[in-house]
């Protein structure tokens, strides 16, 4: 009824191509937004922030990053975990070398920096791909935390070999370090999902997404059609890098305030990202944003009904915690093996003929 | 003969030991990846969960007691008795065997003919719901397993060695054990998967299902028939792994050895796992003797990966990898 | 038989209603994940130690203790989490009970103003109280271990010329001890040999056959996890003496030497509490908290190292809370006033009698400078056969001489950094 094509008229190419072109999308869109930015900041306090938002909101760009690279491009990637930590320990640097910088700066900085080492470490795709690329990018994993935990200038001699970050702000709210508000870390990370999730899915949308799609989709033919494989799959990337730095800087700088680099950004962050965006589905933006909140809620909302609402010993929920979570993504792959995404997409389509099916 | 040099032979000779225990858990791998194309993440928390049930067998617990106590308020811990070594790996292997059915038949089959990714990240959750049973089943203290291994310098190549170069060279005994296990595992596989009528339809399945299936191989019996011999290999590795340190759960992380060795040696390949494990058992061994120092140490976790890396990009199709398979 | 979880679930609805003025302890356990044979042993120390005293005293000062457990499964997220959804019940102290948890809630924490007691692990430089308002680590830290191993072998011989080698967990942890290790070599003339074990160190062949080639006279180890069982077992195959074995209060648990059996004797580990069920405060526990079934865990933990070490925990908390109570005349004291009883504290030979745990931990006191303690740490051996470990050194004084200017620099480097006032 409300969601449809018909008697939406497009009168250029601009309108044509929006990112939305159905009207009941555009203004769920701004809803999102407006609610987002004008409404939870004002709810917003300590707990919601550190246990649910700030983790969705960081998890979403690295999802984001990681979608790009393995759901449009294809190339499976297990070293988020290191590239992250790339992004932490390059915003560390920054902010403690150039106090005066806007950390805002340091931030995109960051994912700069780790968009070279990402793309550094991209180079073994050009010769090989699928599980084996994703075992090779382990090695980059294993690396580049060895390499940050046994070079101490990462960490500037500091004697206990951990990242903190001191307090920096932005328009004199402070938002890292010990005194920060709810509500001004939130924002921070929140404007760089936005930035990250329209420059995304713009990417996609063009010409850029497509060459990654026809190297994913089969990459010969790409190939013969024109798309360099060197170039779309080392952009992909590079953009990926970016965004999953982006992700670890905000993750040390604003989430923890505090890293060391093998317990944070060991090997299950790399799991845990690349399960979001299987969960999520892979090949959609929405998918890195759904896939992220379930697994960053679903264990915490477990949690609070067995051990607050039924007062259960802590270890047997944290248990079943695990039966359930493993449960629910062996019946969600079952139902539907491409992820919330193909649900949501599903839904659409039904709306779409709503009310009348046939 | 030069000291650095005998020193280097001896950790040739442990490098090898050391990579056939993850060629031990690299089989594992392969054998599934093999036969139904899935790439099983859960196989280092199988070897886990075999080698707790082995114990919790042995030692006559009582399986899920913290939450039957937390539930009726009872006090039960043990049946009281002890089950010999040999009698417990056979039930083990029972348990495994019942695994790997209730696996195929409450997931795999409802997942036939999805994309990889979708088969490895059931895996996935097949590895976090394992993970789960097997802590509430049989709690999560470090488990002494004994099964009656021998363990420590083996005395006879300490002393004869130490004739030749007035150095005697350490050997485990658990290690020389693990090889000779090892290399029955893979001959009986092989005997297996050569002579038998099984064991052809298990080579007939990985080569083509649709061809197996026509000519009246049951997919199912294949399936289930793989993961218990998948099963059995993990308890193989839990055992030895799980003699060294106790049963706890860092024997899931064992996973993370087998997978440059699986890199190596080709997800297909049996003799690729047991070459690339002595490849990069030998390896990693080496490297950390000789530029380790050097570098600060603690190279092992990433070399073994940067050298099939290293490997894969001048022969991207494995060690013994046929030519043309989806590799680029 | 009685139905037990759904009574519980019962229960935690009807505490819904208001509750009376209680202390509030969070206690972040890890009962799960790589780490919970460490975790489930001290936590349950900690509860049954306030059980007991809401038991047999009626509380602390007349008012009721109360646990808030939330497991952390050893995962620096989810003590965020635990951290955020405790901290408005009242939370009066903190034991982190990870190094990533407490570097964590240390700057969070202090602004906060909730203390944060990390004993024996965590942030060494934080026993500087001048910089670290909110953050204690008596009665002894990373360093003082590195000392008092040093001091002890040098009580067992001239240690001058002697190898030494440390084997450490390769992450911050563990490197914690390698600069004081290297002052203490300049100033006592033994030779350090640094080995490192990459995380989790289920593998540590080359680390062993290093150690047999180069043949250290005493191998120092601070390990964690998986790490510790191997070492111990790779030790005893290489046939590596274990009386000049030592490995941190981390890697001294029955845990820990058990899985190698009997080759395991005589291994020793660093303590800085008492070990054993030998204790008149034993009696107290079994009699209000086992016997009436309301041990936190399954009651086969009591007397090993690390229940005893949550229990000491649980002691210095409860009478950090005597201290503040005395000093601010109220019993329902707030976190403010429980960091000021902290930040009093004295522990005496006296005090530990009169609590049933005579001679159980040093004798120490802790001032707005100092809050580290004096660092006096012991030493305890393991025996195989009888399946126990056993004190055989007084707890003694570690090099503060060395230290102190560690502590100092590191600390200021820290405030620096943050731009922190020096307090006192």
């Amino acid at each position: 009824m409300f969601y449809r094509e018909a008697g939406d008229f497009k009168t250029s190419y601009t309108d044509d191509n929006q990112t939305f072109p159905i009207k009941f999308d555009r203004y769920r869109y701004y809803v999102v937004l407006a609610v987002a930015f004008g409404i939870i900041p004002f709810l917003i306090n300590d707990y919601w922030a550190n246990a649910f938002l700030l983790p969705f909101l960081i998890y979403s760009i690295a999802a984001i990053g990681l979608n790009i690279l393995t759901g449009y491009c294809g190339q499976v990637s297990l070293g988020t975990g290191g590239f992250m930590a790339v992004g932490a320990y390059a915003c560390y640097k920054l902010m403690t070398a150039f106090p005066d910088v806007n950390i805002f700066f340091h931030v995109i900085a960051a994912g700069g920096v780790t968009a070279i080492v990402c793309t550094a470490f991209g180079l073994p795709s050009l010769r090989i791909k699928g599980f084996y690329l994703a075992v090779a990018t382990l090695a980059a994993q294993f690396f580049l935390v060895w390499l940050f935990n046994k070079v101490s200038w990462f960490y500037n001699y500091s004697a206990s070999g951990q990242i903190n970050a001191p307090e920096r702000t932005v328009f004199g709210v402070p938002v890292t370090g010990a005194n920060t508000e709810a509500w001004a870390t939130y924002l921070f990370c929140l404007v760089f999902l936005a930035i990250s999730a329209i420059i995304a899915r713009n990417l996609t949308r063009g010409m850029q997404g497509r060459k990654w799609m026809a190297i994913r989709d089969m990459d010969i033919a790409a190939e013969i059609i024109g798309v360099n494989p060197m170039r779309a799959k080392l952009s992909a990337f590079a953009v990926s890098g970016f965004f999953i730095g982006i992700s670890g800087a905000l993750f040390f700088a604003v989430y923890l305030g505090a890293v060391e680099v093998g317990e944070v950004f060991g090997i299950q962050k790399s799991f845990l990202v690349l399960f979001m965006i299987i969960i999520g589905g892979l090949g959609s933006i929405f998918g890195s944003f759904a896939g992220a909140a379930f697994l960053v809620l679903l264990p915490v909302a477990l949690k609070l009904v067995g051990v607050d609402l039924l007062g259960w010993p802590t270890d047997i929920v944290a248990h079943i915690q695990l039966i359930i979570v493993g449960a629910l993504i062996i019946i969600f792959l079952i139902a539907e093996p491409h992820g919330i995404a193909q649900l949501w997409r599903v839904a659409k389509e039904k709306l779409r003929l709503w009310p009348f099916p046939h | 003969m030069p000291e650095q040099l005998v020193f280097a032979m001896e950790v040739f000779l442990n490098g090898l030991m050391a990579g056939v225990l993850y060629a031990l858990v690299a089989l594992g791998f392969v054998l599934i990846f093999k036969a139904s194309g899935i790439f099983n993440y859960a196989q280092g928390v199988m070897a886990l969960f075999s080698a707790m049930t082995l114990v919790g067998i042995m030692k006559g617990q009582v399986p899920f007691a913290h939450v039957i106590n937390a539930i009726f308020g009872t006090d039960v811990h043990y049946f009281g008795w002890t089950v010999p070594a040999l009698l417990a790996i056979i039930l083990t292997v029972a348990v495994m065997v019942l695994f790997a059915w209730a696996v195929q038949k409450y997931i795999f089959r409802h997942l036939v003919g999805q994309e990889p990714i979708i088969l490895f990240m059931a895996t996935i959750g097949l590895a976090y719901f394992l993970e789960g049973v097997g802590d509430l089943m049989w709690n999560s203290e470090i488990k002494k397993l004994d099964v009656g291994l021998p363990q420590g310098i083996n005395e006879a190549i300490d002393n004869y060695t130490f004739n030749i170069f007035d150095y005697g060279f350490f050997i485990d005994n658990l290690d020389i054990v693990a090889t000779l296990i090892a290399a029955l595992l893979v001959g009986g596989l092989v005997i297996f998967s050569q002579y038998s009528k099984e064991g052809r339809a298990m080579r007939a399945v990985a080569d083509d299902h649709q061809a197996a299936l026509s000519v009246g191989v049951s997919l199912n019996f294949i399936w289930i028939m793989v993961w218990s011999v998948a099963g059995f290999v993990a308890l193989v590795a839990g055992i030895m792994w799980g003699t060294k340190s106790g049963v706890q759960f860092s024997l899931s992380l064992i996973a993370l050895k087998a997978l440059p060795v699986l890199m190596l040696g080709g997800f297909t390949s049996i003799p690729g796992a047991i070459v690339g494990g002595l490849i990069i058992g030998v390896g990693e061994k080496l490297f950390e003797f000789a530029i380790g120092p050097m570098v600060g140490g603690a190279t092992e976790n990433w070399f073994a990966y940067v050298l099939a890396l290293i490997f894969l990009v001048f022969r991207p199709q494995g060690l013994f990898g046929e030519k043309i398979i989806e590799r680029v | 038989m009685k139905m037990k979880l759904p009574a519980m679930a019962l229960s935690a609805l009807m505490i819904a209603s208001p509750v009376m003025a209680d202390l509030v302890f969070p206690s972040l356990s890890y009962r799960t994940g790589p780490y919970a044979a460490g975790g489930i042993p001290f936590a349950d120390g900690y509860a049954d130690y306030f059980t007991m005293l809401n038991a047999r005293d009626g509380g602390i000062g007349g008012v009721e203790a109360r646990v808030l457990e939330c497991e952390t499964g050893y995962n620096t997220e989810k003590g965020v989490e635990c951290y955020e959804s405790t901290k408005g019940e009242g939370a009066l102290v903190y034991q982190p009970l990870s190094t990533g948890i407490t570097y964590q809630l240390i700057p969070k924490a202090t602004a906060d103003g909730i203390a944060i007691h990390s004993m024996g692990y965590g942030r060494t430089s934080a026993a500087n109280g001048k910089v670290f308002s909110n953050v204690f680590n008596y009665p002894a830290n990373y360093w003082n271990g590195a000392s008092g191993a040093v001091n002890y072998l040098m009580s067992q011989g001239d240690i001058s010329g002697k190898k030494v080698a440390l084997v450490y967990h390769n992450s911050a942890y563990g490197k914690e001890p390698i600069r004081t290790l290297e002052e203490l070599s300049a100033k006592h003339g033994y030779d350090l040999t640094l080995i490192p074990v990459d995380h989790p160190g289920q593998e540590q062949k080359s680390q062993w056959l290093q150690i047999r080639r180069e043949k250290p006279d005493y191998v120092i180890m601070y390990g964690w996890g998986v790490m510790n069982q191997v070492a111990v077992q790779e030790a005893a195959n290489i046939r590596f003496n274990m009386e000049n074995f030592i490995g941190i209060w981390w890697s001294g648990s029955e845990n820990d030497v058990l899985p190698a059996g009997d080759k395991a004797n005589g291994y020793k580990a660093l303590t800085f509490h008492g070990v054993g069920s030998d204790f008149p405060v034993f009696a107290d526990i079994q009699k209000h908290v086992v016997d009436t079934g309301s041990a936190a865990g399954a009651g086969d933990q009591i007397g090993t190292v690390l229940y005893n070490r949550g229990l000491y925990a649980a002691m210095l908390a409860a009478e950090a809370v005597k201290t503040a109570q005395e000093i601010h005349g109220v019993a329902d004291i707030n976190p403010a006033q429980m960091r000021d009883g902290m930040e009093a504290l004295e522990i005496t030979e006296e005090k530990m009698a009169g609590l049933g745990l005579p001679g159980f931990g040093p004798s120490f006191k802790v001032s707005c400078e100092n809050h580290g303690g004096p660092g006096l740490v012991g030493m305890t051996q393991w025996d195989a056969a009888a399946k126990t470990w056993s004190l055989v050194s007084d707890f003694s004084e570690s090099d503060m001489d060395v230290i102190q200017p560690l502590i100092d620099a590191d600390s200021m480097a820290y405030a620096a950094e943050n731009k922190i006032e020096a307090g006192c």
